[in-house]
């Protein structure tokens, strides 16, 4: 069974084995507006707990993107950079940013689950 | 202080406005349809902008007043005809740029359309300049509403009668609903388009007539993406009082007839012309799709820093990522290549011709 988290920079993370796949939640796309350019981690690259992996970009502003995990890229979803309008479509499952082999899997419980993801959106309303 | 609202307020709301501060007053950033939608009505159909938090200035006087007022401006006024349109600027000593502005001709003076985060400095520049005969009202009564798009004059019509044969950069009084409104065929979102001076009490009306007739409420991201396309400043970030009017490429609108006129700067605007400027405002194509904002570096193949952005945007009708900014004059010609510094890394790009959009003005009838 997968299991699905979320973080505090609004990103959400769904765990298969020891493979993450990891996205911004439907909140972030509604806060950024239009998503007009999207960044990318390298295949094979090694991302650390919050640290940046990416960057998307609205007609707005840039806005980092950082892995709520520590881990190997293994792919990353060319889609989303060919067509960053789908981001704003489907952020929780087509659209994801990447997959990466996960390090320490219990970094998983320092993340939210859907509850309180959703409380944590609404109260800090940004 | 307390944020100012539009009387439009209301209509925004109901409309699913994203409301931002901007220059003290709390404006429509982006509406339901967002910034790419909204941007692509306007160039297909046409849009509604309320542009209220501008200043409305109206100078009253005889005929001294063209005068005293070429003393301030860098523009013919003597050859402006009434209800004819002219962009100009308020300057400092040093030809630096405090405002950049519309003015018009009007019956029994100047109305003069002003920046809202300028608008109080630039009354109380225009008022000390101007001797105490004439009468300087800076109205808060009025709302401005500008519609955009290739629809505007049909739309427009449909409300106010008789405004399809305006000409570009030409105003004039016409009639809603048994009140006068003065409106102005111009625009900043290089489409062809109208700007309504109308009461605040009729505003929302008035503004739902259009949106009756098939135009939507557009946002004030759309409004920046639309001008940066067209390319045109906004004032603070690609004009500011430390660049002059040579500098920002806007020559054209230092007119000819005063180019040895005596106003602020006047001397060294003269100069400028003549021996040229150490740097220009260009258009500037990043290679890839990534977007160079205001402040980003820009270098020369020798890697030696030549400029910065002032705007940049990912531009919607072109489909690809538009800026703007200043570089030392001698990288300032079409198709040199530079290099902009984004997020730590230098990203190929091109010196290119302003517009990025070109123009749907209509000029003649």
């Amino acid at each position: 069974m997968s299991e699905v988290k979320f973080s505090k920079e609004h990103e959400w993370i769904k765990l298969e084995g020891d493979i993450a796949t990891i996205g911004i939640t439907k909140h972030a796309t509604e806060m950024l507006g239009d998503i007009v350019f999207v960044e990318l981690p390298e295949k094979g690259s090694n991302v650390e707990k919050d640290g940046t992996a990416g960057v998307v970009e609205s007609t707005k502003a840039a806005s980092d993107v950082y892995t709520p995990v520590t881990g190997e890229i293994l792919e990353t979803n060319q889609t989303i950079v060919d067509d960053p309008s789908k981001i704003n479509e489907d952020p929780e499952s087509a659209a994801w940013f990447f997959k990466l082999k996960m390090k320490n899997i219990s970094e998983m419980d320092t993340l939210m689950n859907k509850d309180e993801y959703d409380k944590f959106a609404k109260e800090s309303g940004n | 202080m307390e944020i100012k609202q539009t009387s439009l307020i209301n209509l925004h709301k109901s409309n699913g406005a994203k409301l931002v501060e901007f220059a003290g007053y709390s404006m429509p950033i982006q509406y339901s349809d967002g910034i790419l939608n909204e941007h692509k009505f306007t160039r297909s159909n046409c849009g509604i902008f309320d542009v209220s938090h501008m200043g409305q200035l109206f100078i009253y006087g005889e005929e001294n007043l063209t005068n005293d007022l070429e003393k301030i401006f860098p523009v013919d006024l003597q050859n402006l005809e009434i209800d004819q349109s002219k962009y100009s600027f308020l300057m400092n000593e040093n030809g630096g740029i405090y405002d950049d502005l519309i003015i018009t001709k009007i019956k029994k003076g100047y109305l003069i359309i002003l920046n809202a985060a300028c608008k109080e400095n630039d009354f109380k520049i225009i008022k000390e300049k101007l001797n105490d005969g004439y009468k300087l009202e800076l109205k808060d009564n009025l709302s401005l509403i500008a519609l955009q798009g290739p629809e505007a004059k049909d739309v427009l019509n449909k409300v106010v009668p008789n405004i399809k044969n305006l000409k570009f950069m030409h105003g004039g009084e016409f009639s809603f609903n048994d009140t006068s409104v003065y409106i102005t065929r111009s625009g900043y979102t290089g489409e062809d388009g109208f700007e309504i001076s109308i009461s605040n009490e009729k505003a929302e009306n008035f503004t739902k007539e259009l949106l009756k007739n098939g135009s939507k409420l557009i946002g004030l991201g759309a409004r920046d993406t639309l001008r940066l396309e067209a390319g045109l400043c906004l004032y603070g970030n690609d004009i500011d009082a430390d660049t002059t009017p040579i500098e920002a490429n806007l020559k054209w609108a230092i007119s000819k007839k005063r180019i040895d006129g005596t106003y602020p700067g006047s001397k060294i605007i003269k100069k400028q012309i003549e021996s040229g400027v150490k740097k220009l405002r260009v258009g500037i194509k990043p290679e890839s799709k990534v977007i160079a904002r205001a402040n980003t570096k820009i270098f020369n193949e020798e890697n030696k820093e030549i400029g910065k952005i002032t705007s940049g945007t990912f531009g919607p009708s072109v489909d690809h990522p538009i800026s703007m900014g200043y570089v030392d004059s001698k990288f300032a010609s079409l198709n040199t290549k530079i290099f902009l510094e984004i997020r730590g890394k230098k990203v190929s790009g091109n010196i290119c011709k302003l517009p990025f959009y070109k123009k749907n003005y209509v000029k003649e009838i």
